[in-house]
């Protein structure tokens, strides 16, 4: 099967709809294709990498353990977007601390997390051949 | 060509075509389509940021702006096209990428 | 050009059904080939067999229907999403020890997987949501 470049845009918070679980479930699925994956996540987007999320009170499924799950899956090249955390006031901090194991390095532990700039992202974009939005 | 650009919502009630604009390198194309089309509309602010993205070319879904009653109020230099018309920009560009 | 769609929304509470609709239609007119047109999230609304929308105005699921019929075309609602909104095959219903079924001539119910094939084996993807 050919190796091509898959991208998944996330702009939406989560909870309020149901875009980023279900975007998620793509790109776990997704992970047995062994295909060059990258994960965007640019404007409300960002909100679905916070720390701490607690969603007993509302009665919907705390899904965000699952983005740590990530790098066992090899998806490990995941963009925030700088201006999109900025605007909203947050930092790196605030994220969940992504990493993947390389095992080119004896295992040594990487992170996921790319801060880029919309100008360096869109650079990456343009280099997709298929971008999925949810 | 590079990436063809759609957007579908109101550019005054999301900042999804202004995040757009973020992305559209020079050489790109970006697709008014749906809602997306009112940012195609003189006299309002969508139409100054066209005029400063002057690397991309813009484009807008012709029977979305009819259904709108908005074909009298096109700002110049977008070009209208047909459902064809998306279709040959989607086959001529890179890739498509639909902000929503 | 080999094109995929993906349908994000369900049938008239977004525009989105509509314009895939539209550009799927107007990639065949043009000789293109449809890979496959694949639908998630309330996407997967766009498969039942049960609407019944005013005599005047378009029936969306019915559109799709006769447009897969006539030019064979690949429709695939995803599984989890289908499931989580109530949309069944007869097979799916059984296996779920459910009462009725719901899905229109034309779809068939399949898993994710099928979406990331649809995006491998095409020129192009294109999404259509909200």
């Amino acid at each position: 099967m050919a190796v091509k470049k898959f991208m998944y845009v996330n702009r939406k918070a989560p909870y309020g709809s149901v875009y980023a679980l279900e975007s998620l479930e793509v790109v776990l699925i997704g992970a047995a294709f062994d295909q060059d994956v990258s994960l965007a996540f640019i404007g409300d987007g960002v909100y679905e990498l916070t720390k701490n999320q607690n969603t007993d009170a509302i009665g919907q499924k705390n899904f965000s353990p699952v983005y740590s799950a990530l790098g066992d899956y090899d998806v490990n090249q995941i963009y925030v977007e700088k201006e999109s955390l900025e605007e909203r006031g947050l930092t790196l901090d605030d994220l969940q601390h992504l990493v993947w194991e390389d095992e080119d390095e004896d295992w040594a532990e990487k992170d996921s997390i790319r801060l880029v700039s919309r100008a360096e992202l869109a650079d990456v974009m343009a280099e997709q051949e298929i971008i999925l939005s949810f | 060509m590079g990436l063809l650009h759609t957007v579908n919502k109101s550019p005054f009630e999301s900042n999804t075509f202004d995040t757009c604009l973020g992305y559209a390198k020079d050489g790109s194309t970006v697709l008014l389509i749906e809602d997306g089309v009112y940012a195609a509309t003189t006299g309002n602010s969508a139409a100054d940021k066209i005029k400063n993205a002057s690397g991309v070319t813009f484009a807008v879904l012709g029977p979305d702006l009819q259904a709108r009653g908005l074909e009298g109020k096109l700002a110049d230099g977008i070009k209208v096209v047909d459902y064809e018309g998306f279709v040959n920009l989607a086959a001529e560009s890179d890739s498509v990428q639909s902000w929503l | 050009m080999k094109f995929s769609i993906q349908v994000n929304e369900g049938p008239y509470q977004h525009q989105a059904s509509d314009t895939a609709y539209q550009f799927t239609k107007a990639a065949i007119a043009a000789g293109h080939e449809i890979f496959r047109v694949f639908f998630y999230h309330d996407g997967v609304n766009n498969a039942t067999r049960l609407a019944v929308p005013p005599q005047d105005d378009r029936n969306i699921a019915k559109q799709w229907s006769e447009l897969a019929t006539a030019n064979n075309l690949d429709m695939v609602v995803c599984i989890a999403a289908a499931q989580r909104r109530g949309i069944m095959d007869a097979d799916e219903s059984k296996r779920q020890g459910l009462d009725a079924d719901n899905l229109i001539e034309g779809f068939r119910i399949s898993g994710l997987g099928q979406l990331i094939e649809a995006g491998i084996e095409a020129d192009r993807l294109v999404v259509f949501g909200a």
